[in-house]
């Protein structure tokens, strides 16, 4: 089996957020980059399968050089090989538009990507993958078994789950479940000396198209200190007469 | 060119978030000297959306549509859009919708922009502001499509009324069998859910064990909310996954979060900051909740929660 795992390079969580003079991009000076959270128990799952099953793990990013270093360590995770697709990634159309003919040329059964990414929120480059290249598709999901051409699947829904059966090939939007939290994958030693000579192929994407762009960011007004009460007669008081929601 | 809004019912009921998202969709009709429509793909009775501002209504009918299944509800949507000319379709912010947002997208050509937090501020081309950096800022993004996808934020509008008489019609789109079959759902039954709940009681490692739960359940169950948790009580498996709430867990857009002996680590904030209103209650005075708390009470929530309890209970009955 094939594995391609889609790895966004997104600020780290702790990040001050902050965008340049016009407001038009991201500041990045400072930022510490990593591998988007979802994507990270993706990753971890997609190197179970390698070992249990016998699965190639690739791992691909649409972005410029400065996202290479968090390419390289997935490498060090524990990934084969490595795909960076030369583009900025404008919008989510877009990223799904150049990873699709990689997908294809690369002739993967899955495709693990994480359902968002904690930067621009979008959630919907694995939906609009799957649609492009004519998979399966299956969002948060939680649990995933693969056997044969069979795939079980665990999807997490408001309120509960459900477990949907399908086949190769395959998308899915990948979070927190389809590995524990304690079994994340970090590298080690061997695995960073490795990453360095293990292949990044840069591969040019043939000209997506965004379908649309971001004027400018905004931050949200400060917001303004607790209002700290001694007891709960009072909190119900300001719930109900200043907040209006009891 | 009508707007059409994806409107999601559940077991016959159409839910708070649908009736927002027609609102919604009215308001951006107005605007554009169009109408809106309220698609349905399951069985309701649909008359009431009217009261929301749903100038027609688009009943979907076919055998496969019974239960939810993302490529088949795209792919009536996809057909909604060509039988009424629509080049607009609004969606909501649920799981079903997040999931079959995108296939619809691709089946239309369309720029697609979710966690939009307010209506249109231009329609040539059309723009919105949506969350990014989970929720720590907002982006302004015009859509260069001749079709577009929105997705509405929880709670970002609000539900306004009307006295619209909806036109009733229906259409019976082609569809073939999906790839993808369900064969089992496992859904807790009369519990408010975390994704439509009002209210989120959510409670942390500050209530020491799982045997410490019942006055949280006890507070959720008196308020009609649903029962949250931070990470570390779901990883020690004091609380089910599902209550996990936070940037790897459920995201949370309630009206009101009351976090109960919880620290505020910014992973847990990241995920809940989209609720209008925030009480902390905690025992220490420099826990980083409360920087990011409306209200709050410094205090043991084994004084402050029961009494909180009680006193809710007195305030309930005198404004009965």
């Amino acid at each position: 089996m094939k594995i391609l795992v889609c790895i966004s390079h997104v600020p780290d969580t702790t990040s001050k957020i902050n965008f340049n003079t016009d407001q038009t991009e991201f500041d990045t000076n400072g930022v510490q980059f990593v591998i988007n959270p979802n994507d990270e128990f993706g990753l971890t799952r997609a190197l179970w399968f390698k070992e249990k099953q016998g699965a190639t793990v690739h791992v691909v990013n649409v972005g410029g050089a400065e996202t290479e270093p968090t390419l390289r360590k997935a490498l060090a995770i524990g990934a084969d090989e490595a795909i960076r697709i030369d583009q900025p990634a404008t919008d989510g159309y877009s990223v799904a538009q150049a990873l699709a003919p990689v997908v294809k040329e690369g002739q993967y059964d899955l495709v693990i990507a994480g359902r968002e990414s904690i930067d621009y929120n979008g959630g919907m480059v694995p939906g609009m993958l799957a649609k492009i290249c004519g998979f399966g598709f299956v969002n948060t999901c939680i649990a995933l078994e693969i056997d044969g051409n069979t795939a079980t699947a665990v999807r997490e829904i408001d309120g509960g789950k459900e477990t949907l059966k399908t086949t190769l090939p395959l998308v899915i939007g990948g979070q927190k479940g389809l590995v524990e939290e304690s079994d994340l994958r970090i590298p080690n030693m061997r695995g960073i000396m490795q990453a360095r000579t293990k292949p990044l192929h840069v591969k040019t994407a043939e000209g997506p198209v965004a379908k649309s762009q971001t004027l400018r960011f905004e931050k949200p007004t400060p917001k303004q200190a607790v209002t700290l009460v001694d007891n709960a007669d009072q909190l119900i008081n300001l719930l109900h007469n200043e907040a209006k929601v009891i | 060119m009508p707007i059409l809004v994806y409107a999601e019912s559940d077991q016959g009921i159409f839910k708070k978030s649908t009736q927002e998202l027609i609102s919604y969709g009215r308001a951006m009709a107005d605007q554009m000297n169009t109408e809106v429509i309220a698609a349905v793909t399951q069985d309701a009775s649909s008359a009431q959306l009217g009261q929301y501002g749903a100038h027609k209504v688009l009943h979907l009918e076919h055998t496969s549509l019974g239960s939810f299944n993302a490529e088949l509800v795209a792919e009536a949507l996809c057909q909604a859009a060509r039988v009424t000319q629509a080049s607009v379709i609004v969606v909501s912010s649920s799981a079903n919708s997040r999931y079959m947002a995108p296939l619809l997208a691709v089946s239309i050509e369309a720029g697609y922009v979710s966690n939009v937090v307010g209506l249109p501020t231009s329609y040539a081309p059309l723009t919105v502001a949506h969350n990014v950096f989970t929720n720590k800022a907002s982006a302004h993004t015009a859509l260069q499509s001749s079709n577009i996808v929105l997705g509405l934020s929880k709670n970002a509008y609000g539900v306004h009324s009307y006295e619209t008489h909806a036109e009733i019609s229906k259409h019976s789109p082609e569809l073939t069998a999906s790839s993808i079959e369900v064969t089992s759902i496992d859904k807790a039954a009369n519990k408010v859910m975390i994704a439509d709940a009002e209210v989120v009681v959510s409670a942390g490692r500050g209530l020491k064990g799982p045997e410490n739960w019942g006055m949280i359940e006890e507070l959720a169950e008196l308020m009609g909310a649903a029962t949250a948790c931070s990470k570390p009580v779901s990883d020690l498996g004091w609380r089910p996954h599902s209550e996990h709430v936070g940037q790897t867990g459920k995201p949370v857009a309630a009206n009101l979060y009351i976090a109960i002996g919880i620290s505020g680590a910014i992973q847990h904030l990241a995920g809940i900051n989209s609720s209008k209103v925030k009480v902390v209650i905690n025992t220490d005075p420099e826990a980083p909740f409360f920087k990011a708390a409306d209200y709050g009470i410094v205090g043991d929530a084994f004084e402050v929660v029961p009494d909180l309890i009680q006193k809710l209970k007195e305030f309930q009955a005198q404004n009965a």
